[in-house]
């Protein structure tokens, strides 16, 4: 179904990425490149630097006053940190899925019609209902919520919250989605429904997602990223990293011998 | 015999309740030591227990004996006078009885032999009656700090007791602030009661008309009282509205400001500036209303040609509005920074800007703490006094021009029951039938706050 991640086009590429924290740094020199339409995972220990690295794909780190980021991210062969690129516009080219669901408290129907809203996309009602309802279906939703649009989002299950969230991220069609261990506070039903959709969604989409499960990062990803400390210790493709891994490190990570 | 006063007394049962709880602690850790078991529970727990016990229940009898002791010696006085007088009425013996206890108290002196037996008697009577207080409260301390310290095994369950009985304490606070309120409200309600004997219940409820002018003297020459509080209801809203007009729209702007937009350093500065405002006290906003802002828009109307009048309605509301600003401000910057942060992630990562979070994420998610925040502010602003006493005027005028001078129910019921005022005249009670009716007022608002913002919050939870 994939194509080799090598020959195939780099949707966004980091070079020499530092961030700072204050005086910390939590990242140091990261260069790396991630395909298009694939999953990427970004697997390390806690505070390896990892979310940062996600967060400063979509420029939301700009919010945090103390956060200082030196190096260059190209998207489609734009400096996303250049001064004519505006980071609200960022945001809606590349979509974000947090950790924890975080629907926003109205209904189903106003959470997925949110993004369009806000830019513009739907010039009436009836164009705007058909975003929502197949955001919810990509996001594979449509069956369990479309009686009940109207119903508040933050009633439904986490798993279908995070769904929710999903579909909301897909609504202002996006070229990259960002997904911030997105699975890390669901059951394994709900998790595997979200693994799938991930599956899916990775056709049309590029995906990036932190996780703390390797086994996740095994399932779903084509490409893995192992970052410790701040450092980007291994990058290669995910077969590789879990059976073959390059640097001890990672050999020692994976098997569970720390983390 | 010697005098055993209140604080000498209270000393004594302190050090007794405490004498016990370190007894019960010891005597526990003896007890099981004798068994050669451990304690269910922490020794200091057995002398909680023995403490709460032998304190509380004394320093309620304490408490119970001070405030009806000397009521029930001053009764038997009552009736050792009258039965000396029996010619003379109530409220004369009530006069010679507290001669008696003026002389008993060595407060006045007197050659009347009668009043200085009584008086005599009647300090031997108090005297005694501390004496037994003290003795009584004692002894309850005593035996029954003796009891729990005997009761109390190694296998008691120490703790548990002392919770339970810490949490009825709790209970009991609870009832008292109810039974306090509810009191307030019958008194009220009586008073307002005798008002409506006097006065039709629905002239004074719809009539529009407002002129306690009744006569002082019977034989005086005046137009009788007229009480239609629709008038004076009317000031009320009125000055209430000019108030939100102000407070609404600069609290809530500042507590987006504070909350969304203000570097930690500057929010550090205004947050305790804005909270300054709430300590000024009221009267001091009285002045500020009525030496600086009722002339300012006089003058200000007076050179665009309005006629404002030098108490209005617009300087009264205006300046209490002012006064209010710092509760609505506090209340919604604490409202709007309970938003989770991942709300407002969420709304970023989707490529919104921060005006469309906030308007469109964050203020809604805050909607029933703004609203409950706006219905306190309002029944704050309906209940205000000083201010408008200082500035609104007395004329009770139906109006609805904020340039005008108006009336509140508050400055009424101040005017009403200051100065010479006989307390069973019809002028004096109508104070007590504005005052349940203001009551009343604010009782509906704040239930109309509480339930919109639960009805919001469940919409929004």
């Amino acid at each position: 179904m994939k194509k080799d991640g090598d020959t195939m086009k780099q949707k966004l590429i980091a070079e020499n990425v530092d961030v700072f924290y204050g005086e910390k740094q939590a990242i140091n020199n990261i260069s790396l490149g991630i395909n298009e339409n694939t999953i990427t995972a970004l697997i390390g220990p806690s505070g390896c630097g990892k979310s940062t690295f996600l967060r400063c794909l979509n420029r939301m780190n700009d919010v945090i006053d103390t956060c200082k980021i030196s190096g260059k991210i190209l998207m489609d062969n734009t400096d996303i940190y250049g001064t004519e690129v505006d980071p609200v516009e960022l945001r809606a080219k590349v979509g974000m899925v947090f950790q924890k669901p975080n629907p926003f408290p109205k209904s189903i129907f106003e959470n997925i019609a949110y993004g369009p809203r806000i830019h513009g996309l739907a010039s009436n009602n009836s164009e705007l209902k058909d975003i929502v309802l197949s955001s919810l279906e990509k996001a594979g939703l449509i069956d369990e919520v479309k009686d009940r649009l109207d119903d508040q989002a933050t009633g439904l299950s986490g798993g279908q919250q995070q769904r929710i969230c999903i579909a909301r991220a897909i609504a202002v069609s996006p070229e990259v989605i960002l997904m911030d261990e997105p699975c890390s506070a669901l059951d394994p039903i709900a998790t595997a429904k979200i693994e799938e959709l991930m599956n899916e969604l990775s056709q049309s989409y590029t995906i990036v997602i932190v996780t703390h499960s390797m086994q996740q990062a095994a399932r779903v990803s084509k490409k893995t990223a192992f970052f410790h400390l701040g450092d980007l210790i291994e990058y290669n493709d995910t077969d590789k990293i879990f059976t073959q891994p390059e640097n001890e490190k990672t050999q020692d990570y994976i098997t569970g011998r720390f983390g | 015999m010697f005098t055993l006063p209140l604080s000498f007394v209270f000393v004594i049962l302190v050090g007794v309740s405490l004498f016990f709880f370190y007894f019960s602690k010891k005597s526990i850790v003896q007890k099981s030591a004798q068994i050669g078991q451990r304690s269910k529970t922490l020794s200091t727990y057995y002398g909680q227990n023995a403490f709460l016990w032998s304190f509380i229940p004394s320093c309620l009898i304490l408490i119970l004996i001070s405030l009806a002791g000397p009521n029930y010696v001053d009764q038997i006085f009552f009736a050792r006078v009258q039965e000396l007088n029996p010619k003379f009425n109530d409220s004369f013996i009530s006069l010679i009885l507290s001669k008696v206890i003026n002389v008993a108290n060595g407060k006045i002196g007197t050659d009347d032999q009668k009043i200085l037996t009584l008086a005599n008697e009647y300090k031997i009577a108090t005297e005694k009656l501390y004496f037994y207080r003290g003795l009584v409260v004692i002894l309850c301390a005593s035996m029954l700090g003796l009891l729990v310290s005997y009761l109390q095994k190694p296998k008691t369950n120490a703790r548990d007791k002392v919770e339970t009985f810490i949490i009825n304490l709790f209970f009991i606070s609870a009832v008292i602030a109810i039974l306090t309120t509810a009191s307030i409200i019958l008194s009220l309600l009586f008073e307002a009661l005798k008002f409506f004997n006097l006065y039709n219940f629905f002239e004074f409820l719809f009539g529009l008309h407002w002129a306690p002018n009744v006569a002082i003297r019977t034989d005086q020459v005046a137009s009788d009282g007229s009480f239609g509080m629709i008038p004076v209801l009317a000031g009320t809203l009125l000055v209430s509205f000019i108030a939100m007009c102000v407070a609404i729209p600069v609290g809530l702007y500042s507590a987006i400001y504070l909350a969304e937009f203000a570097a930690p350093k500057i929010r550090d500065y205004i947050k305790p500036t804005l909270e300054i405002l709430a300590g000024i006290p009221t009267v001091v906003y009285g002045y500020f209303a009525a030496l600086t802002a009722a002339p300012f828009f006089r003058d200000v109307g007076g050179s665009i040609g309005l006629s404002v009048s030098s108490e209005s309605a617009l300087a009264a509301g205006a300046v209490m509005g002012i006064m209010i600003i710092p509760f609505i401000s506090s209340l919604s910057d604490d409202v709007i920074r309970a938003v989770p942060q991942s709300l407002r992630d969420g709304s970023m990562g989707l490529g919104a800007t921060k005006a469309e979070t906030i308007y469109r994420v964050i203020l809604p998610a805050a909607l029933p703490g703004l609203v409950g925040a706006v219905l306190l502010a309002v029944s704050r602003a309906i209940g205000e006094t000083m201010i408008v006493v200082m500035a609104a005027g007395l004329s009770a005028k139906l109006t609805a021009n904020p340039l005008d001078s108006v009336t509140t129910v508050t400055v009424q019921i101040v005017s009403l029951l200051t100065g010479d005022t006989e307390f069973d005249d019809i002028k004096t009670l109508s104070a007590f039938g504005l005052g349940l009716a203001l009551f009343f007022f604010t009782l509906i608002l704040n239930v109309i706050a509480l339930t919109v913002s639960r009805r919001l919050s469940e919409r929004y939870e």
